[in-house]
């Protein structure tokens, strides 16, 4: 064995686990304001990624057990159970998650040599192919005419069945970015729109509160070292750059940078996708590039886009162009400043 | 306060060094004997000067040095040469090297020794009898002191740096030095500081070594010499001689270059003490203090007489049961000794009793997540996820072209992975496979370029006999009488009245190579004798063969 | 229609003055190509391809005259540069002129040699030290291990000697790395 003879207690598996600690607030923020049925989606987003990760891993013909123990399927089924609706039903949870695993990670080598984030493209794959039941969000519980409870929500996205004269229209409604945009194709000014019960103080109503919570679990991420601010940084920068620029232009037609910050996908990009290691570059101009360029294209998706959100698909654009950003952001070595 | 300077990266290992600090250095007792290897230091080894049964004095030189960067080696004791032989020697590849196997008898009896007369000695005489007292760099790498004592083109450097920093764990050999022989450091310093002219000294120590610091600025201020005693970070690898320069001057090192090519020179605190003691005492360097440590029951330094094998030093601190090797160095650059008979030798500063507790087998490789964990903590900015991939992959042409050569091996990168993917031993491997390519082609070119010489030699004989032949020809067709018969006109076939004449010499010279037998064949056994016929018979075919050839 | 047929003619007459002016003009004067394989190929001289040494095959390899799979010390690697550089398909080794070996050196054995010059005339790059009826000895460093002197020597006193690891030829292995075997 060579030196070193010692090592630091870490595992990738701690690393997962703090990645999945540090989402815990924002779940419990979604079940403060869309009701219990997030930890449904979660469990089956977890047992299905777990199922998909160990059949992958068997078919390769890969020892099974350590690879399924480092926890990087639970984060990818528990990000793709974030990013689709609320109270979605089991298939879109199964088919999202297990293409993210089995397409998007395994067939490309598995942990560690996967180019696109796993659970953006599970998202992908299914804002592409359902779009309904992806854009029918639920209602935030306090706006809702009517709520279910655990076992309607349930028997919802298991069976697909409502109780007895709720109608599904009742129950969701667009999300706050999606409104945005259909108002402002009805020629409405951004503070027309934003006058709707939808809207919170900065971004959509009870959505905003999760927002938070992942600003707090991003922050536990930077205390523990297991991101670097680069990226965050980089990517809430750039979208606060472009965003403002279209604001200070014309404050009618485009929404205020902290309203691009509060909503959508922003936190949750900011602080758990785009951070991916294996999918992001690893220099610390890079991750800055990389960061801003995912900013950039989340609001041209957003502004001028088909799609309300535009986190996932700036993050697959900027996937793609990692190894180009590593190779040109290589940090001077020692004693070679400047050569 | 100076201001100091900080390099990238770095990690903060457990530095387990209070252990082995309670107790005064102890002097090792002579061991029954001595492993003493011919090859100690960088460069090339020493060219032994005894043989077996030699009698050797304490400080005798045994090895001559050999080429530029070489020192000579000397008997850490007196006794006998039992052997000169292949042993084990201290490297990690467990392989052996020329040893003088020294049987010591106990009475520890000096040669001549007498202190040099440094003031009047032409600096390079000064240097060659360091040389020939063995000084080597005693901070791990054993490159020879001479070679570096030379201030080069400059005539003066600018900063002499004293690496007193000793980051690894465990390792407490330089601090105890440094508290309880801190004059003698001093005096070596000043010494060093004398050869390179250099205008400021540093000593760095970390600042986790407050005893040394302040046993280190008492000693200075009792010499007459300005030395600033620097405390810097307690971070590893903050002893690395490039590490140590940027934070206490700011300069980095350039890549491929040596500290002498900014104007700087680096120098251990031992090896300033074994300067000292050659030139104040004549003393050449026999003993080194080496830390004894780990799983033992009583952690201490020990000044060691060179050659003493690794299981008779381990014993003196009664290594614990749960036992499992010894590493030789520290944890973080060291490397595990096959066995613990294998000797001490002037690279060796720690030895640590291993135990499954103390160094837990490393838990299975997982891939690489690109988590940059490696790439924060490498002092030399380095990108280890992309050498690692580059050295996996065997791609050795893009690793160099990501500076893999300008890793110094420090071990941080796999310290925090947390993979546990083993980077250092990728990057080695792939050194390895480039230094050995580079070999390789170097004995192509000589190869093609003998070769080559070999064929243009072989034209241009052909070309000068024909030449020859054609001037003879045209003098003996000038002159009317027949010249007289010459060998190298055999060949001649165009002159018809000399052939007879030539067929006669050929002739005479075939009878005589005829009766010509090999010599040594008296005494000889029947089967040797039926071997020298068997060949006789074959040389006569290889004879015959030759005739036809010669003869078409 | 004739106007198409035009702008395409005038066009394809156009670019390939300015693609000839180019190839002319901005030439690249590269190794040739014996050169460049000869540097690929081992220079052991040992002659098992059939030509009398390193540039000789690499002349017919250019030539065309020979495979790129005649040189057993250079092995499949060899034959992957050679395949590399010639835009040639691999071939495994042609086991006709023989296989490779561990490097070796020629060792006389020095109680048994008469003298008799032999193998220094068959050394290709002059590694064998003497004169005649005088004891040889191989310079070890400049041997190639092509075994050329092996067959001339009258009483077989020459061996080949694998090289051996030594502290200064060690290297550090790959790494053993379970569990991506399969990955």
């Amino acid at each position: 064995m060579s030196s070193p003879h010692l090592a630091m207690a870490s595992s990738v598996s701690v690393i997962m686990g703090k990645v999945m600690l540090a989402l815990i607030p924002a779940i419990a923020a979604y079940v403060y304001v869309f009701g219990p049925a997030i930890l449904a989606t979660l469990a089956l987003a977890s047992l299905t990624a777990l199922v998909s990760e160990a059949i992958m891993l068997k078919l390769r013909g890969v020892p099974v057990q350590p690879f399924l123990m480092d926890g990087s399927a639970l984060v990818t089924g528990w990000l793709l159970a974030l990013s689709v609706p609320p109270l979605a039903p089991w298939w879109l949870v199964v088919i999202g998650t297990a293409f993210a695993i089995m397409v998007a990670k395994q067939l490309y080598g598995g942990l560690g040599n996967n180019i696109f984030n796993p659970a953006m493209v599970g998202y992908a794959v299914l804002i592409v192919s359902f779009p309904v039941p992806m854009t029918q969000w639920l209602a935030p519980e306090t706006l809702a005419a009517q709520h279910l409870d655990l076992g309607q929500q349930l028997a919802y996205m298991l069976l697909g069945s409502l109780p007895e004269g709720i109608r599904l229209d009742a129950l969701t409604m667009a999300s706050p970015l999606d409104t945005l945009k259909s108002q402002l194709q009805l020629q409405h000014t951004v503070r027309e729109a934003l006058a709707l019960p939808i809207f919170g103080s900065v971004g959509g109503k009870g959505t905003e509160l999760v927002a938070a919570a992942y600003l707090a679990g991003g922050a536990y991420l930077l205390q523990q070292r297991v991101i670097t601010w680069h990226v965050p940084a980089a990517f809430l920068g750039g979208l606060v750059a472009i965003s403002a620029l279209f604001y200070g232009a014309d404050a009618d037609r485009y929404a205020a940078p902290w309203f691009h910050l509060a909503s959508g996908a922003s936190l949750i990009g900011a602080f758990f996708i785009l951070t991916d290691p294996v999918t992001g570059p690893t220099t610390p101009k890079g991750k800055l590039l990389f960061g801003a360029g995912a900013g950039l294209l989340t609001y041209l998706i957003r502004a001028f886009g088909g799609y309300p959100d535009g986190v996932a698909f700036a993050c697959l654009l900027m996937n793609l162009c990692v190894p180009l950003i590593d190779m040109y952001t290589q940090p001077p070595v020692f004693g070679k400043k400047g050569g | 306060m100076r201001k100091l300077h900080r390099f990238h990266g770095g990690v903060h290992p457990p530095d387990r060094k209070a252990e082995s600090t309670r107790l005064p250095i102890a002097r090792a007792p002579l061991p029954r004997r001595l492993v003493v290897p011919l090859h100690q230091h960088l460069g090339h080894g020493a060219k032994p000067l005894v043989q077996a049964g030699d009698r050797v004095l304490k400080g005798q030189m045994i090895g001559r040095a050999e080429g530029y960067v070489s020192a000579a080696i000397h008997a850490p004791t007196s006794g006998t040469v039992r052997a000169l032989e292949m042993h084990p020697v201290p490297h990690p590849s467990g392989l052996s090297d020329l040893c003088v196997m020294l049987e010591p008898d106990g009475e520890e009896r000096w040669v001549e020794r007498g202190p040099l007369d440094y003031a009047n000695l032409d600096p390079q005489a000064l240097r060659l009898k360091l040389r020939d007292a063995g000084v080597v760099g005693l901070g791990g790498a054993a490159f020879p002191s001479y070679v570096k004592l030379s201030p080069g083109a400059r005539q003066r450097l600018s900063t002499l740096v004293i690496n007193g920093a000793e980051c690894e764990p465990y390792i407490t050999c330089d601090d105890m030095l440094m508290r309880e022989r801190a004059d003698e450091i001093v005096q070596g310093v000043r010494l060093i500081r004398l050869m390179l002219h250099a205008e400021e000294v540093l000593i760095g120590i970390e600042d986790n070594k407050p005893e040394a610091i302040a046993a280190l600025r008492n000693a200075v201020k009792r010499g007459t010499l300005r030395m600033d005693v620097v405390p810097v970070p307690t971070v590893y690898p903050g002893g690395g001689e490039r590490q140590l320069i940027k934070v206490l001057t700011g300069a980095e090192v350039p890549s491929g270059k040596r500290p002498v090519d900014i104007g700087m020179a680096c120098f251990n605190v031992h090896t300033a003490y074994t300067v000292h003691r050659a030139v104040a005492f004549g003393e050449p360097v026999v003993s080194r203090v080496v830390t004894v440590a780990g799983n033992v029951l009583a952690p201490r330094n020990y000044e060691v007489p060179l050659g003493m094998r690794v299981a008779d030093l381990a014993a003196l601190a009664s290594p614990l049961a749960d036992t499992s090797g010894y590493l030789m160095g520290g944890p973080m650059m060291g490397f595990e000794l096959p066995s613990a008979d294998i000797p001490v030798v002037k690279a060796s500063n720690c030895i640590i009793a291993k135990s499954q507790a103390l160094f837990p087998a490393p838990p299975p490789a997982m891939p690489c997540i690109r988590c940059g964990r490696c790439a924060q903590a490498c002092p030399a900015q380095l990108q280890p996820m992309d050498l690692f991939w580059f050295a996996r992959a065997r791609n050795f042409g893009k690793a160099q072209e990501y500076s893999l050569f300008d890793c110094i091996e420090c071990g941080c990168c796999s310290f925090v992975c947390p993979s546990h993917i083993p980077l250092v031993q990728y990057y080695r491997f792939a050194k390895g496979e480039i230094w050995a390519k580079e070999r390789e082609r170097k004995a192509a070119d000589l190869a093609r370029s003998r070769h080559e010489f070999r064929q243009l030699r072989i034209e241009r004989d052909k070309q000068e006999r024909l030449e020859k032949l054609a001037r003879k020809t045209a003098a003996a067709r000038s002159h009317a009488a027949p010249a007289p018969a010459m060998q190298e006109a055999a060949a001649n076939p165009a002159d018809d009245p000399r052939k007879a004449a030539i067929e006669a010499a050929i002739e005479r010279a075939r009878t005589q190579k005829a009766t010509i037998t090999p010599r040594n064949v008296d005494n000889l056994t029947p089967e040797k004798q039926a071997e020298i016929a068997r060949i006789e018979e074959r040389r006569k075919k290889i004879r015959e063969m030759a005739r036809d050839r010669i003869e078409p | 229609m004739l106007t198409a047929v035009f702008v395409m003619a005038g066009l394809a007459l156009a670019i390939g003055a300015v693609l000839g002016f180019a190839a002319i003009r901005f030439r690249v004067e590269g190794h040739p190509l014996v050169e460049k394989i000869d540097a690929i190929l081992p220079q052991t001289q040992c002659g098992q391809c059939g030509f009398p040494g390193c540039k000789p095959y690499a002349q017919a390899i250019a030539e065309g005259n020979a495979e790129i799979n005649q040189c057993p010390p250079g092995g499949e690697e060899n034959i992957h540069k050679l395949a590399d550089l010639l835009g040639a398909e691999f071939k495994p080794l042609n086991a006709a002129h023989g296989v490779p070996k561990p490097r070796s050196v020629a060792v006389i054995d020095e109680e048994l040699c008469i003298g008799c010059t032999l193998c220094t005339q068959a050394c290709p790059v002059d590694a064998i030290l003497g004169a005649a009826k005088q004891m040889h000895t191989v310079i070890a460093a400049e041997c190639t291990g092509c075994e050329l002197c092996l067959a001339p020597c009258p009483v077989d006193c020459i061996h080949m000697l694998p090289v051996g690891e030594s502290i200064g030829s060690w290297k550090w292995k790959y790494p053993v790395f379970p569990l991506t075997r399969a990955a």
